[in-house]
């Protein structure tokens, strides 16, 4: 906190009566020691009940629709949620080593612990990025955007027309037989892009019960072009689907459910929050270095490196749970 | 800028430390719980509470950043006493709406649910 | 304590020009934006809090104005239509609660008086007690934002699911709550470890003024509670903002969820509301009665257990929104309980006060109300906190009228300790008729408003209705006329203590004779609070003071004059 981080360093003639970074209204240094790290913990359980409404959230969607829960989880890709743990355990040591350091006074080392954190920081935020683009992209994201669509079908979508407006019945039709294969419907689909605009439900048998009809605006999209429908099959991207779990297209099944997106709810708040955490710890380390590398911190004061520490194991605390709980349904 | 108390840089003034070692061991220790809890994932199946037992490692890793990494074993158990507040305010807190909405999940989430959620919203369209 | 006597040896009092205090220690708008000084972070919180006061109140009498008239449905009432009315209710009720009696006692009075009490010299983290009052202004702009952005309809509550699909701005008021809920974490944070860390050695937790217990409990459920409002808005604006789906049934969400981690949150809220009114209670009860508290133990003990108690009730809230039978049993028993430890405290007060020595003082004058008002208050509770009575009660007047009574018991508590320490804090006497008769106002008119609207409830008058069947309009008359009692009441308090500040007396150290350690500093104190380390003594033993004719007010009396006290005395 902005407490810990920015030292109040006073001048003082007698050091071993008022030793530099002791505050005025603290008598001692392990008071004010003890006062920071009891303040800092009482914060940490504040964040913990932060995250706890979301893990309600989590817990209520999960108990009540565990299929829809299963199916959205398969959107993850499990090893790089497995790295970026792996990231977060080895920075929580880096950043533990930090404290170490500066407990025993060695400048360098506790600055190159700390540059280490803020590397796997930065790591962990990228493999996040990289998990987050890759779902926008192809619309695997919360509420009525929930769209499943493989990559170069959201290219091309893309392309055609304006995200998230679309509401067509073709794709409904295309996904309808489970078992992934696409019937061909060449037809339809290259009326696509003039009708796509429109939420007309069209009148093919196929089409799922009425009552999917918006009053809940469920949008369909994926303006199949003539080539890139059925072809699917020939552009090998449903191989590479199908390597998971051969019989199910887990695209094709998600569109047909009403309730993945609260799976997709649940994870872009969760992991959405934490990575929040994240770049505030981020800040917070910077800040960190920065006095580290001015020399502030040794075995008489490391407070701010301590309750820094602290925070930062939080995140990874909070993280420890969510793979689980997320990634490995 | 502080200057640099020059005295034996073994102990610090404050606090406690903790050995190198035994943070390495730590992080170690984590790692490999790590690789148990998605080993146990993909090939232990226990139905419904596969979901537990990968709660119950994940609490066994937290325990352990808490202890070592976050020196609650070496500090005031007062700070731990705060902690363990928190987490029985939070099993509290969705224990008990879980058990709320587990009573009328039945009405709620139907297997048709989505026939049911229309009605609602059509009755609401028709209020002025 | 060491420090303390080195910084006086630096700043001899002596030396001190002449009425150096806090206040005028430093000038400029700078020294108030950016300063540490736990008193002056305190002043500013009172200011605000006193000024958002008067303005939650101006669109109270803007509620009720809209009252007295029948209406027929659909119609508006000259100038007020019901959408403009559910708009003052709701901005009535969200700066009430949020920006004024949340923060309230502990923000406007705790952060100046905690550590006085200590006999320390600051709060644990100044700066984060001066961050804490950012956050509050934060919220404060967020909230009128949405004033000017034309204002929000759903409710101090904001239910869903007309919270989430209204078109009135609601997402402006939620972000203010956040960081309204943000300050109230963080000041309960620096409370609970000022008091941990910062009581001096021979202070031991049960030689504390109550009032420290009071402000310790009040910080164990903001900290606990606060963040579970925190993320429930944060929800609140996700889902309009970006429409996850969590409160929707059409996308498989559950709007009686958000009902849950609201009132998880703000069923302690309200005894963060409650709990330093008590400390204050003590504090005042004893002074003016010139009797040592009876019962400490007990009250210290009541004030952690209502702290605990307050977390396992929320469900009650609930009992008409679809809740299970299991949880509806289990709620309501528990409601029951969390009476006890008020009731103990009440019992405990009135005991302090037989045969004690009576000063109708105005705090003294409040205090005496809380008896009866949060007697009233709390007692309507258990018919709420009854299943079958709250079936029929809920949402109507009575629930109105019943919440008004305990929040006015935190409201009056509030004025009669800005009373009490109002010497201490601006080193002027306000004006005792003008104090007197603001507060007998403001409680008359109070008692006016809201036992009629006890009456027109239990027969069953909902709340938050613009049109009624006329049959309710005499109770709504009543009730409008003692509204603007009361706020004339409270323009008159008002009145009283500004006019204070430009033509009251200057305050003597210690007027009312306290034997609390704030009380052995000057008037307003010096900006490091004590000149020289004061004694640690018994809290409320009034033996340790002296009335002095001459200056009207009390004097320490040094401890060689001091006569053995027997013991037993208590």
């Amino acid at each position: 906190m902005a407490d810990a981080v920015q030292t109040n360093a006073q001048p003082h003639a007698d050091a071993h009566a008022h030793p530099s970074n002791l505050q005025h209204h603290f008598d001692t240094p392990a008071q004010q020691f003890d006062a920071s790290k009891f303040g800092m913990w009482l914060f940490l359980s504040t964040e913990v009940l932060f995250f706890s409404g979301l893990f309600l959230f989590y817990t209520v969607v999960r108990r009540h629709h565990p299929d829809a829960f299963a199916l959205g989880s398969t959107f993850l890709d499990w090893r790089l949620g497995a790295i970026n743990t792996l990231v977060l355990i080895a920075s929580s040591l880096t950043m533990a080593l930090g404290v170490y350091f500066a407990q025993r006074s060695m400048q360098r080392a506790l600055v190159f612990c700390l540059v280490l954190t803020l590397i796997g920081a930065f790591t962990f935020m990228g493999i996040k990025y990289i998990e987050y683009s890759h779902k926008i992209h192809e619309q695997i994201v919360w509420g009525k955007w929930f769209n499943p669509t493989r990559g170069h079908e959201a290219a091309e979508h893309e392309n055609a027309a304006p995200h998230g407006e679309v509401a067509s019945q073709q794709d409904a039709e295309a996904a309808e037989p489970a078992s992934g294969s696409h019937e061909p419907q060449p037809a339809a689909a290259s009326a696509a892009p003039a009708a796509a605009i429109q939420s007309q439900p069209t009148a093919a048998s196929t089409d799922s019960a009425p009552a999917s009809e918006p009053a809940l605006p469920i949008e369909q999209s994926g303006i199949m072009m003539a080539g890139n429908g059925p072809s699917g099959l020939a552009a090998g991207e449903e191989v590479e689907e199908k390597g998971e779990e051969p019989e199910l297209d887990t695209y094709a099944l998600a569109k047909q459910r009403k309730d993945v997106h609260l799976f997709l709810g649940v994870y872009f708040c969760l992991t959405g929050l934490h990575g929040i955490h994240v770049l505030a710890g981020i800040v917070m380390i910077i800040c960190l270095l920065i006095g580290a590398i001015k020399g502030r911190y040794n075995s008489d004061y490391y407070t701010p490196i301590d309750v820094g520490g602290l925070y930062w194991h939080l995140v990874d605390l909070v993280w420890i749970f969510l793979f689980p709980l997320l990634y490995l349904v | 800028m502080a200057d640099q108390v020059q005295h034996g840089s073994d102990q610090p003034r404050v606090g406690h430390l903790v050995p190198w070692t035994t943070l390495l061991l730590t992080c170690f220790a984590l790692m490999c719980l790590t690789v148990l809890t998605v080993y146990v994932a993909e090939y232990v199946d226990l139905g419904r509470f596969n979901i537990w037992l990968a709660l119950i490692i994940a609490t066994l890793k937290a325990s352990l950043v808490c202890l070592y990494f976050m020196h609650l074993r070496y500090d005031r158990s007062f700070n731990a006493i705060v902690l363990i507040v928190a987490i029985l305010t939070l099993m509290l807190f969705i224990g008990l709406a879980l058990l709320d909405t587990n009573s009328y999940a039945d009405e709620l989430y139907r297997p048709d649910w989505d026939n049911f959620a229309p009605a609602i919203t059509q009755q609401r369209d028709l209020a002025p | 304590m060491s420090t303390l006597d080195a910084s006086a040896a630096a700043l001899p009092a002596a030396d001190l020009p002449a009425g150096d205090n806090y206040l005028t220690c430093d000038r400029g708008f700078k020294s108030w934006a950016f300063t540490l000084d736990h008193k002056r972070i305190g002043v500013m919180y009172l200011t605000g809090i006193l000024i958002f006061f008067m303005i939650g109140g101006l669109f109270a009498l803007l509620v009720r104005t809209s009252l007295p008239v029948p209406g027929v449905a659909g119609q508006a009432k000259g100038p007020i239509t019901a959408e403009l009315y559910n708009k003052f209710f709701t901005l009535h009720g969200a700066i009430m609660v949020f920006i004024v009696i949340i923060p309230g006692i502990p923000a406007a009075l705790g952060n100046f008086v905690l550590p006085l009490m200590l006999g320390a010299k600051d709060v644990a983290f100044p700066r984060i007690n001066l961050m804490s009052f950012y956050f509050w202004c934060a919220g404060v702009v967020l909230a009128l934002t949405s004033l000017v952005l034309g204002g929000v309809d759903t409710g101090w509550t904001f239910y869903t699911p007309y919270s989430t699909t209204t078109n009135t701005a609601v997402i402006p008021v939620v972000a203010g709550a956040f960081m309204l809920g943000f300050s109230s974490i963080f000041t309960g944070l620096n409370f609970i470890v000022t008091i941990h860390k910062l009581r001096p050695p021979e202070m031991g937790w049960f030689k504390m003024p109550l009032l420290l217990w009071a402000i310790y409990s009040t910080g164990i459920v903001q900290i606990l509670a606060t963040p579970v409002l925190g993320i429930i808005l944060l929800l609140l604006i996700v889902e309009r903002a970006v429409g996850i789906g969590i409160f929707d049934p059409a996308l498989g969400g559950d709007p009686v969820l958000f009902q849950h981690f609201f009132w998880f949150y703000s069923h302690p809220a309200v005894y963060i509301m409650i709990l330093p009114a008590m400390g204050v209670m003590s504090e005042l009860l004893t002074v003016f009665s010139r009797r040592h508290i009876f019962g400490y133990s007990f009250i210290a003990y009541s004030s952690v257990a209502i702290a605990v108690f307050g977390f396992l009730v929320w469900g009650h809230h609930l009992f008409v929104s679809g809740q299970s039978n299991l949880l509806n049993t289990i709620f309501s028993a528990i409601t029951f309980s969390v009476a006890v430890p008020s009731a103990i405290k009440v019992f405990n007060w009135l005991a302090t006060l037989y045969k004690g020595s009576i000063n109708l003082k105005t705090p003294m004058i409040y205090a005496l109300g809380f008896i009866w008002i949060f007697g009233i208050g709390g007692l309507t509770g258990l018919f709420l906190g009854t299943l079958a009575t709250d079936v029929h009660l809920h949402d109507t007047y009575f629930v109105v009228a019943h919440f008004h009574f305990v929040m006015a018991g935190t409201i009056f508590t509030f004025f009669g300790a800005v009373h009490y320490w109002w010497p201490k804090i601006m080193g002027k006497m306000y004006n005792e008729a003008l104090g007197r008769w603001g507060a007998m106002l403001s409680m008359i008119g109070f008692n006016i408003t809201f036992l009629a609207q006890f009456w027109m409830g239990s027969l069953g008058m909902p709340r938050r209705y613009f049109h009624y069947d006329p049959f309710f309009q005499p109770y709504h008359v009543a009730s409008t006329i003692g509204a603007y009692i009361m706020g004339f009441g409270f323009l008159l308090t008002m009145i009283c203590l500004v006019h204070s500040l430009f033509r009251g007396k200057r305050a003597a150290a210690n007027p009312w004779g306290g034997v609390t350690l704030e009380w052995r500093t000057a008037s307003p104190p010096p900006h490091y609070n004590f000149d020289r380390t004061p004694p640690v003594t018994d809290p409320y033993d009034f033996n340790l003071v002296r009335y002095n004719a001459d200056t009207d007010a009390y004097d320490f009396i040094p401890a060689e004059e001091r006569v053995a006290v027997p013991a037993g005395h208590h």
